[in-house]
């Protein structure tokens, strides 16, 4: 036929902007496309660091998001009872008053009675910051619910951690292992470095419950049993001990493999000047381990000038990970790989980071002044999240980890894992916690920061009498190390007044009625529990979100949020960088629409709230707000400390200084010219070997992000785990109390350790299956279901089961089934598969709403046939009156949930279990639209 | 019916789908309707978007699935699928009003919604099952090869690519010119030994799956060999090297 005219050149926008996605917490950056005044198409920037162009299905689906019928349009005051969902819509004045009423009322009496807390936000350098100015030390954000084992057995390990704080070596591994990553963190990053290990040849071995995602491209899936990672890595550890295969001298050059141990305490040997020692081979003596001129010994027992013996940790760490019960025949059966496939990826594991050839030849200069002609590589390379982490175990399966990369030799350097600057830092870095009962006072703000990280029981943050003093209970006996705060316990303790009752809970972007709560029904309970005298027990719940989720019926204020796309933000050094390994970078986010509805910012809210009351740092001298214009303001203005602020591009009164400088007023200009992300890249002599790197490390003290330009020593033995021991050992001032000694005496450990989740403990025939979630790729948390193109792909999830399994319990494809724990059941329907453990069962999370949640319609999927594992899941543990956590960090245990399952009646079919009642929209949101044409042409209609 | 070009397009453009790297994230299924959607079928309609059926029009879908052979280990496989501009395309043959044809420029396969009645007989005939009937708009939609962006003068160069292509993030989808030997995507079909889906058909698709490579299960050695010198003895000959 003929040729058809078609005009292939259209106008794609009227104009382009840049900022940065919020689909996720992968920060790309992207290119936004207006036309006539709409989003018209959303892109990844092929400027940017972190995506380089690509943009996965959640940041194409951003549109939608940004146009949600499930947007609040206004702020709302509670006039029913909590959970009724009426409200009334009331004026930002009217609001702002209220809040500023409540918390300066609390303020002036005792601040912490304010519990702040934040979900899955990007700006806790504004909040924790706003959190210490307020004077109160209950401010988290949702780290402890997420990943804080994957971050606290890194940074006191190795002095940084995987995913935000660095990265495997994707140009040059040639073997690389997968540990519990659910299909995100960081997602495009790791989409494209498999493309680029498979187009090498390296091998991918994924460790995993499940095979999909990730694990269904690799060329080995390891289908471990939930809890027993721990287990499977130190027995590979049993192995490359055994067979002598370890990095032996460059442990005893760059981790404290060589200090020497007390016998008597279990602490370094330190000189005089409080220097860890080591006992040097050449001289025969014990000297300083710092020394550059030591050769210290691995094994034997040493006695000191004072008479003490001690003896190196690394043959205190041999000795204990050669016991039989490592061996890959004594793990195998729990951690649910064979003996046999465990001695033979140890032994590719040792033949990929020895026997390769592999070395960048870049000469380099160590922090003893000793040059070395090229970095020589360890081809190695290992990431890990959430499956690891949200066990009870997870901070010590971390830390073997770790211990794993260290026998390899396989951190920083080709081929391993890498860093991503400002890391690696001190392991554990500055600064300690703050809120100690003399760091409280009425109007005053806190002499630090509320979250930090312990050292020892010195750094507790405890009240007089040793109880917790948080209302989350992070940083007492109960869970010493909890870097990110202990997010999941608050509501929980905060109704059984434990250590107090709170005035206000105040969140922002954190779902905790529904998703965010271990349990939820029993959370919606507490947020309505009353006192006798009628009042609630938790007597102001403030709430900050754009949409309409579950807890908004919970809340008694509502302050309404912009969308992502609405508002000025910043991806901060000093909060979750986007850096690279070989680049450091931040950014920020502009507004590309202005809002239609009465809603603000949340940081300007903040900021603003923070004037009203006065607090030290939000007003001048004056008394008057010191950042009129909100959050741009603050990004630009703001200094953490002199010369160091938000925003680490472009400072200097002309923008010419990076890292430390003035502040900038042109700042965000400059960003938005450059693509809304700044970048510095680092020379190639400072790319590996960065814990020992002169040339790096004195780039990164001059940037700020390290005090001095220091060697940072692995911590293989970890002396901090010790000082809190000893203390449940009786020595001391401050220690744990009796019912907290023996189990601080278990736990912390110096060196790895695995136990049994908690939960296992009388699980047996009653509850002989294993519970877990995933999060799918195209749906990040709770935000895409109200998503109109990303609820097609999953509108509501199954529980995955193995056919061998399913054909045991006489399931079959489509059954619907019961799930029951010891906290209660959930009725779901079945799907079967293959690619799963077969002692375990899963299910996509967050999938599942409450009827009416998000603006769905009637009969939505996800409510009716979507459900929550979490029903099942219980936040205390068994018997006691501890967090279902890890008793380290206090990361919420999820993944140690124990069930069983059974088919469900005829007369249960259809419907999932629990059902809720339908929430009510609330006032000025339109009933969603019944179809969508977005895109449609205005004039001149589709023929 | 339609008629198919009468001689052999000069370009034979096309896509190639790598399942050694397709992670089944729906990346290039997003990005596809979000350019398409404002783009030349524009709108690809939803009529139940927040409803309790959310099943609206989209012209690249991933399909995955388990394959479990009788020993050996099994793998899952995620399996992108949209129009695969086939040589000889039943679709175009079946169409009643000239609707549905392909392009003879560069073979792309296209429907004129101003002549398309929504008789579905294409979507019938394709046994890809690749075409998408909108309700909404009552005519055939499917994928274009993003016509409106690689002919596109408004666009850099770079980006005149489908849209799948551009954001797919584990470069698993490529774009090119089967005619020329030397495209990327002749030349990925040789090395990776490309294939037809379905060949028996006869459809003769112009796009191109590229198979899983092979896994990498071999081992240099199954088990360490124990060190000698017993507990630790091996450090003593470690450190005296």
């Amino acid at each position: 036929m003929s040729r058809v005219p078609i005009d292939l050149s259209p106008p794609v926008s009227d104009t382009v902007k840049t900022t940065t996605c919020y689909m996720c917490a992968c920060r790309c950056g992207i290119r936004v496309h207006l036309k006539d005044g709409q989003v018209r198409y959303i892109e990844g920037n092929r400027a940017h660091p972190v995506n380089k162009g690509v943009l996965c299905a959640k940041g194409s689906a951003g549109i939608m998001q940004h146009y949600s019928p499930a947007r609040l349009s206004k702020p709302l005051k509670r006039v029913g009872e909590r959970g009724s969902g009426r409200f009334e819509a009331i004026e930002w004045d009217e609001a702002l008053a209220l809040a500023t009423g409540w918390l300066g009322a609390i303020r002036e009496r005792d601040p912490k009675q304010l519990a702040f807390f934040t979900g899955r936000d990007q700006s806790q350098a504004l909040t924790g910051w706003w959190a210490s100015q307020f004077g109160t030390p209950n401010y988290a954000a949702h780290g402890g619910f997420c990943s804080v084992n994957m971050a606290a057995g890194g940074i006191y390990t190795i002095g940084g951690s995987f995913w935000e704080f660095g990265e495997p070596d994707w140009e040059h591994a040639e073997y690389f292992m997968m540990f519990g990553v659910a299909e995100d963190h960081d997602s495009n990053p790791i989409k494209a470095g498999l493309a680029k290990l498979k187009a090498r040849g390296a091998k991918i071995v994924a460790v995993n419950p499940v095979r999909t995602g990730y694990g269904a491209i690799a060329d080995e899936w390891l289908g471990v049993t939930p809890g027993g990672d721990g287990l499977l890595i130190l027995s590979l550890c049993h192995e490359l001990l055994r067979a002598g295969r370890v990095d032996l001298e460059w442990m005893l050059d760059y981790s404290n493999a060589g200090w020497l141990v007390l016998d008597e305490d279990g602490l370094f040997a330190r000189d005089g000047d409080g220097k860890p020692l080591c006992w040097d081979r050449a001289t025969n003596s014990a000297r300083p381990a710092a020394g550059s001129e030591v050769q210290p010994a691995p094994k034997g027992r040493f006695t000191l000038p004072d008479g003490r013996t001690a003896r190196p940790s690394f043959e205190i760490m041999a000795e204990r990970y050669a016991d039989a019960r490592y061996a890959p025949d004594a793990v195998a059966e729990r951690a649910g790989v064979s003996a046999a496939t465990i001695r033979r990826i140890a032994a590719e594991l040792a033949a990929a980071a020895f026997d390769s050839d592999l070395a960048i030849e870049q000469p380099w200069t160590d922090t003893h002044g000793r040059k070395h002609e090229r970095m020589v590589g360890r081809p190695v390379s290992i990431h890990a999240m959430r499956g690891i982490s949200a066990h009870v175990n997870g901070f010590h399966t971390c830390r073997a980890l770790h211990l794993l990369q260290m026998l390899l030799g396989a951190v920083d350097r080709p081929g391993s894992y890498r860093y991503k600057p400002p890391f690696p830092r001190p392991a554990p870095p500055g600064p300690k916690p703050a809120g100690r009962p003399d760091q409280i006072a009425p109007g005053q703000p806190m002499p630090g920061p509320p979250l930090g990280f312990t050292a020892g029981p010195e750094d507790l943050i405890l009240a007089d009498d040793g109880a917790p003093q948080r209302i989350d209970h992070a940083f007492s006996w109960e869970a010493p190390v909890s870097a990110h705060g202990m997010m999941h316990t608050v509501i929980g303790n905060a109704v059984r007044g434990d250590p107090y009752r709170i005035d206000t809970l105040f969140m922002y972007m954190a779902n905790m009625a529904w998703n965010s709560a271990m349990n939820s029904a029993e959370t919606i309970d507490m947020l309505t529990a009353k006192d006798d005298d009628g009042g609630y027990k938790i007597p102001h719940i403030i709430y900050s979100d754009a949409y309409f989720s579950e807890m908004v019926a919970y809340a008694d204020l509502i302050l309404p949020d912009t969308t992502y796309l609405e508002r000025w933000d910043c991806i901060s050094l000093l909060d979750r960088p986007i850096s690279d390994a070989d680049g450091v970078a931040d950014a920020i986010r502009q507004p590309i629409a202005t809002p239609d509805r009465d809603v603000r910012p949340f940081q300007d809210v903040l900021i603003e709230i923070g004037a009203r009351l006065g607090l030290p740092g939000l007003v001048d001298d004056e008394g008057q707000a010191r950042y009129p214009n909100g959050y741009a303001d603050y990004l630009v203005g703001h200094e953490r400390k002199p010369g160091v602020g938000s925003l680490a591009g472009w400072r200097g009164h002309d923008g010419s200084k990076q890292g430390v400088g003035a502040p900038n007023p042109k700042q965000l200009e400059a960003y938005t010219e450059n693509d809304c992300h700044w970048r510095l890249e680092l020379a190639p002599n400072q790319r590996y070997y960065r814990y020992a790197n002169q040339a790096y490390l004195d780039w990164s003290a001059a940037l700020g992000f390290i005090d001095h330009a220091e060697r940072i020593t692995l911590q293989l033995y970890s002396e901090p785990m010790q000082r809190f021991r000893r203390a449940a050992e009786g020595h001391g001032e401050i220690q744990p109390p009796e019912h907290l000694r023996q189990r601080v005496k278990d736990y912390f450990d110096p060196l790895p350790i695995w136990y049994a989740p908690f939960e296992d403990a009388g699980a047996g025939d009653d509850f002989p299956l294993h519970a877990v979630t995933q999060r799918p790729m195209a749906m990040y948390h709770a935000w895409g279901s109200q998503n109109a193109w990303l609820r097609q792909i999953h509108a509501a999830n199954r529980l995955y089961m193995s056919r061998k399994l399913a054909a045991k319990l006489d399931i079959a494809d489509d059954d619907w089934v019961w799930v029951e724990s010891r906290k209660g059941q959930v009725k779901a329907q079945a799907r079967l598969m293959d690619g799963v453990n077969d002692h375990t069962v899963w299910t996509w999370n967050a999938i599942g709403k409450r009827a009416g949640a998000w603006n769905l319609g009637e009969g939505a999927p996800e409510s009716t046939k979507g459900f929550l594992l979490n029903h099942l899941i219980d936040d205390l543990q068994s018997g006691t009156s501890y967090a279902n956590a890890d008793p380290v960090t206090g990361q919420a245990a999820w993944y140690d949930l124990r069930v069983r399952v059974r088919k469900a009646g005829v007369t249960e079919q259809g419907t999932s279990a629990p059902q809720f009642a339908t929430l009510q929209r609330p006032p000025g949101m339109a009933p969603a639209p019944d179809t969508l044409q977005y895109g449609k042409p205005k004039t001149g209609a589709v023929t | 019916m339609t008629s198919l070009p009468k001689t052999p397009p000069a370009k034979r453009l096309g896509l190639v789908i790598d399942l050694d790297t397709c992670v089944g994230c729906h990346a290039c299924a997003v990005n596809c309707k979000e350019w398409n959607t404002g783009g030349y079928p524009a709108p690809l309609s939803d009529p139940d978007p927040y409803g309790a059926a959310p099943e609206g029009v989209w012209l690249n879908r991933i399909h995955g699935f388990e394959a479990t052979p009788e020993s050996g280990d099994g793998r899952t496989v995620h399996f992108p699928k949209s129009c695969l501009h086939c040589q000889d395309a039943p679709c175009v043959t079946v169409c009643p009003t000239g609707a549905s044809y392909k392009r003879e420029e560069d073979g792309i396969v296209l429907v004129r919604e101003d002549l398309c009645i929504g008789c579905k007989l294409c979507s019938w005939a394709c046994p890809y099952g690749a075409r998408e009937y909108d309700g909404m708009t009552g005519v055939m939609k499917k994928c274009t090869l993003c016509i409106d962006r690689i002919y596109n003068d408004n666009l850099d160069e770079v980006d005149r690519v489908p849209a799948c292509v551009s954001t797919c993030p584990a470069s698993a989808r490529h774009f090119g010119d089967f005619n020329d030997p030397d495209s990327n995507v002749s030349r990925l079909t040789a090395e990776r030994e490309g294939m037809d889906l379905m060949p028996e058909l006869g459809c003769q698709p112009t796009n191109k799956y590229l198979p899983p490579r092979p896994r990498r299960t071999e081992s240099a050695t199954a088990e360490l060999p124990t060190a000698e010198g017993g507990f630790l003895g091996w450090v003593d000959k470690l450190l005296s090297r």
